[in-house]
């Protein structure tokens, strides 16, 4: 069975191609799949009928028990037949209906199969979850074959309606389903159905999964949205909104009716809605002027009269409700096909413009009245036969059973009445309307109705056949009734009375009508549709309302909601938390007091500065006073990285602001400015009381006791901070280095606009050279005039000795202050001093490499050390240590980390190249070519 | 272990500065409440663990150790504000070099959303807003998309009118 679902969903993605080539043609080719499917389960009939379902088990997701669960029992394998024989059917069909040219038709073919495909996957799911997963793809797919005019508005919006419908009622259905499953330890069927939960629980998951049956089948209240669904293509209204989608919801029922049929709530809902959908649907089809919409309200009708029979319970109702699921199949999707050729060759399916029709295309007719027989109840068509089963079934009840089985008869009169208005309306003449000249409809487009109509035919003359086949679903109800079978001939029984009376009514009924004598008024007590318009339009209010009210657009305003937030909750927190802690110290040492009150003083400033320098000069105090503080805590290694980023962000500020103006733009208005402060104050208020507690909340053994022990032993390191970020939190270093790559990405394709600049993170280029002839060492080379020449000579001297001290500092850093990220820094302050002294000329000859390369080769570096441990046996990241004795070197302390801190160092160097040549030189470029040509204005 | 009030007051004062400026419009201002504020979070979290002599074995005894833990922690924050920092940089000299200021504004979408919400109305982005292909058509037979809508330019000017007032 899976092998066939994967059949259509092949036959969806060549499909296309195959249009494209052959035109309408090819869907005869597409047509192959559904027909497989159709010849398949013919194959299986007789394990079918003696009662051995096929069952196949595939695993999918083991870890929630999701597998791929596929059961073909007795009601699985009528639908199959009926979703692989309609469909097939159908799709012969459309190769008719459609034009060769029509651009939407590769597409359609596409989904359709791939539509029949998840038809064919929901019926014989057994995974509850399975089959909520095929469910959705149904609606998916009916969405865009209902959608098949995207240019259309009234085809979007009923595409929208129907998606927004079936999605809800999908959604509450799955909330059953896993209420069920959870209860039940498995979501597979045929073990959830022997071990239900009881009372309150069952009743409340059975409603969600009645709400997903009743909107997917159309039932009131849910049932506006499948004549709005007519806007799709005649083919598709056939198979989805006769045969196969809408059926979802009766199979889903019918599914479960042998399990939870004696749940009271179950049987009343579907009665009720399913009766009131019977008379609501005929009633209105009664005043339908378009052929194709009197269907689709007699279809919303018949899946009504679908669900009283089916859920009520019964052996005999679910024989009934079986043979009647075949028989609607039949007769309605011939009729739908019928109306498409209709149109087709007239030009209209208005039935007031129609006259005349059956004597000029007299096959068509026979076809027509053939199926209409079936769905008026007439003999011997299979309708027939269902529908007295059906009055069979309810006559031996009680009182509310009598009640129901005078709605259904009341029902069957009113379909009766609107079949005939469906043959009259289509093919009689009338007096004052111009005789309808159809083009010649030709012989395979005939062929699918007429084969849909006659196998209702066949299926009825043949009924005690079917009785064999459908028993074994309707056996598995627990009344054990006399036991009713199928046929077309049980005597003359008040059955057969039933069915006469409903005829005759339905006949009289019809006279009344179009005699003028009865008007079928406009009577909606449940409006779906006008209680879905304003859901969806109260949801659209509802989003704007918000939306308008929380995204501000406004940057301020948001990051104050947020402080305010931190002000408001952890500060609340902390006021009524209490007890707080007493004891404190003032310093660990007094220089600690002297440093910090240097920070506070660089930070209030600079908050006041208003010139852009000052305050970048009182930032910059601010962040060494906090290196120092670093040292005073004993933290060398912070210390030092400090130092450094201190000194690059200094760099890199100078670099900007020379573009920038000397001043921030004009404050704004006052009271906004005290606002700011006053928040500003809170937060640094509650994040003082959150340290406050904090410190003293640290009550267990912090892990780092054990850190110095591991550093050495494992990590084959001394300095333990060191070792810490290159193995034992390697991970997060691991993240921190790849957002710095993601950083520098991110200041380059700022800085350089097109993509094609990019190259120039390798070198930008400088003004040309004046003499001809590579640099030398210690010359002063290019724009010698604008530079110092002493600055770029002793630069070129120290920048070797600044290098290899970072190589130093990167290699000892294992065992002493330093590491990755320091003589990271430290490599890239000399390219900086290099730069300032030289300009991007200096730059480039200091730095002859891209550097985008230099931050992937960290990357690679750093991560492939990680790997590499992994093939050896170790975890990702893990280090290994070696003590080696070479010849002349001695002893030599080897830790594979080192290669990761290599990579850390490289991207460090990378992303502050990548500074200094996008907010350097690139933009010392942008400033020249600005300068050449307000030059070349002047000049001109 | 006791709080060491010098390091609360320092991280307090870090804060109040860096959100003041955090809370203004220019972007460099921005930043430099960022680079305060990451100072001010760096001290926070090293109030997290005892201070002592340098972490390193051999140099100094377990016991006098400071703890290395919040400083690994730290030492990656810091170079990650390297990072940041460059970032918003590119970032203002980028608006600096497009708008001549370096102002954040108001983002136009969200402003025409609350327009909407002012007047009461659905954001009409279904069908009911678009022109069906049978009551509009341009040259080669598509609907124009863009009929309907207000042009971009005028609602960029009202944004920018209002952008300076929140």
């Amino acid at each position: 069975m899976l092998v066939l679902v994967a059949v259509h969903a092949l036959a969806a993605v060549v499909a296309p191609g195959l249009v494209r080539r052959f035109g309408r043609r090819a869907l005869y080719a597409v047509a192959l799949a559904p027909a497989a499917t159709l010849v398949w389960a013919l194959t299986r009939t007789g394990g079918v009928r003696a009662g051995e379902p096929v069952v196949e088990t595939w695993p999918w997701v083991p870890r929630i028990g999701l597998e791929l669960a596929l059961r073909m029992g007795t009601l699985s394998w009528l639908m199959v037949v009926l979703v692989g024989g309609v469909g097939a059917l159908v799709l012969a069909y459309s190769a008719r209906y459609f034009r060769s040219d029509d651009p939407g038709l590769g597409r359609f073919a596409a989904v359709f199969v791939a539509f029949a495909g998840s038809m064919l996957g929901l019926v014989v799911s057994d995974d509850l979850l399975l089959l909520y997963v095929f469910w959705e793809l149904t609606t998916v797919f009916s969405y865009l074959l209902i959608g098949y005019d995207p240019a259309k508005r009234a085809s979007r919006r009923a595409a929208m309606q129907a998606l927004l419908v079936t999605t809800l009622g999908g959604l509450a259905m799955l909330a059953g389903f896993v209420m069920l499953g959870q209860h039940a330890g498995s979501y597979r069927w045929s073990v959830v159905a022997t071990d239900l939960p009881g009372g309150g629980y069952l009743v409340t998951a059975l409603m969600l999964i009645l709400l997903g049956a009743l909107s997917k089948s159309a039932i009131v209240p849910f049932s506006f949205w499948l004549p709005g669904a007519m806007a799709a293509p005649t083919p598709v209204s056939a198979y989805l909104h006769a045969a196969a989608m809408v059926k979802a919801g009766v199979f889903l029922v019918a599914l479960l009716g042998p399990a939870v049929a004696d749940v009271t709530a179950w049987r009343v809902v579907l009665l009720v809605t399913g009766l009131a959908t019977l008379f609501l649907g005929a009633w209105v089809a009664l005043r339908q002027t378009d052929l194709k919409l009197l269907l689709a309200y007699g279809t919303v009708s018949q899946l009504g009269l679908l669900m009283v029979v089916l859920g009520a319970g019964t052996r005999d109702a679910a024989l009934a409700g079986a043979a009647m699921v075949l028989a609607h199949a039949l007769f309605k999707a011939t009729l739908f096909l019928v109306v498409g050729i209709v149109d087709h060759t007239t030009g209209t399916r208005d039935l007031r413009e129609l006259s005349g029709l059956g004597r000029r295309a007299p096959v068509l007719a026979g076809v027509a009245v053939l199926a209409a027989a079936s769905m008026a109840g007439l003999p011997p068509m299979a309708g027939f036969v269902a529908k007295e089963a059906a009055f069979e079934a309810f006559q031996h009840g009680g009182t509310a059973d009598l009640l129901v089985l005078a709605g259904v008869v009341a029902g069957s009169a009113l379909t009766v009445a609107y079949t005939l208005r469906f043959l009259w309306g289509a093919f009689a003449g009338k007096p004052g309307v111009a005789p309808t000249e159809p083009h010649p409809a030709g012989r395979s487009f005939l062929a699918a109705p007429a084969l849909l109509a006659v196998a209702g035919l066949a299926v009825g003359v043949a009924a005690p056949a079917l009785d064999g086949l459908l028993a074994p679903y309707a056996d598995g109800f627990a009344s054990a009734e006399p036991g009713y079978h199928l046929a077309l001939w049980h005597g003359l029984t008040p059955a057969l009375g039933l069915s006469a009376l409903a005829v005759a009514v339905g006949g009289g009924l019809f006279l009344l009508l179009h005699g003028g004598r009865l008007r079928a008024t406009r009577w909606t007590p449940v409006d779906g549709a006008a209680g879905y318009e304003r859901l969806v339009a109260g949801v659209d209010r509802l989003a704007v309302e918000l939306t308008g009210a929380t995204q501000r657009g406004s940057l301020p305003f948001y990051l104050g909601i947020i402080l305010v937030v931190l002000v408001v909750l952890p500060g609340g927190a902390l006021l009524t938390g209490g007890p707080w802690p007493r004891e404190f110290r003032a310093w660990d040492t007094p220089l600690q007091a002297v440093v910090a009150a240097l920070v506070i003083v660089a930070a209030v400033m600079a908050a006041r500065a208003l010139r852009r320098l000052t305050a970048m000069i009182l930032v910059g105090v601010a962040g060494y006073g906090t290196a120092l503080m670093f040292v005073l805590h004993g933290a060398p290694d912070l210390a030092l990285t400090q130092f450094l980023v201190e000194t690059v962000t200094i760099v890199m500020f100078v670099l900007v602001l020379r573009r920038l103006p000397v001043k921030f733009s004009a404050r704004p208005i006052r009271r906004s400015r005290r606002g700011r402060i006053a928040l500003g104050v809170a937060v640094g208020a509650v994040v003082s009381g959150m340290a406050w507690v904090a410190s003293s909340g640290r009550l267990a053994t912090p892990i780092s006791e054990r850190f110095p022990d591991e550093a050495v032993s494992y990590g084959g390191g001394k300095n333990v901070v060191n070792v810490t970020l290159v193995d034992i939190r390697a991970w997060d270093t691991m993240g921190e280095i790849a957002v710095l790559v993601v950083a520098a990405t991110g200041v380059a394709s700022l800085i350089f606009r097109r993509s094609r600049d990019l190259d120039r993170r390798s070198a930008v280029p400088g003004p040309r050279p004046a003499t001809t002839g590579g640099p030398r060492w210690l010359t002063a080379g290019f724009e010698a005039h604008r530079h110092s020449v002493i600055l770029q000579v002793v630069t070129r001297l120290l920048f070797h000795a600044i290098v290899l001290f970072s190589v130093y500092l990167l290699f000892s850093g294992h065992n002493a202050p330093g590491g990755g990220f320091a003589a990271g820094l430290v490599a890239g302050l000399a390219l900086a001093v290099r730069y300032l002294a030289g300009g991007r000329r200096e730059l480039n000859a200091a730095a002859p490499v891209d550097a985008g390369a230099v931050l992937g080769a960290g990357l690679f570096l750093a991560v492939g050390t990680g790997v590499v441990a992994m093939p050896l046996g170790g975890e990702f990241l893990q280090s290994a240590v070696l003590d080696l004795h070479l010849p002349l070197l001695g002893k030599v302390h080897f830790v594979s980390s080192v290669f990761f801190d290599v990579g850390v160092y490289l991207i460090v160097v990378g992303l502050v190249l990548d500074i200094l040549r996008s907010l350097g030189a690139e933009m010392d470029r942008q400033q020249e070519d600005a300068h050449d040509d307000v030059r070349d204005k002047e000049l001109v | 272990m006791t709080p060491n009030l010098t390091y609360i007051v320092v991280v307090g004062v870090l804060f109040a500065a860096g959100v003041t400026l955090l809370l203004e419009r220019s972007l460099t201002r921005v930043l430099m409440g960022v680079i305060l504020l990451g100072n001010g979070a760096n001290l926070l979290l090293l109030t997290g663990g005892r201070a002592g002599g340098p972490p390193i074995v051999g140099t100094t005894d377990g016991a006098e150790m400071s703890d290395p833990l919040p400083q690994a922690m730290v030492l990656t924050a810091i170079v990650i504000t390297l990072g940041m920092t460059a970032f918003l940089l590119a970032l203002s000299y980028r608006s600096w070099h497009l708008n001549g200021h370096d102002e954040v504004q108001d983002d136009v979408e969200d402003r025409r959303i609350m327009d909407l919400a002012d007047r009461d109305e659905g954001p009409g982005t279904d069908d009911a807003d678009q022109p069906d292909s049978d009551d509009q058509l341009d040259g080669d037979g598509r609907p124009d998309p863009d009929s309907r809508r207000p042009s971009a330019a005028s609602l960029a000017a009202a944004a920018g009118g209002r952008g300076r007032e929140a």
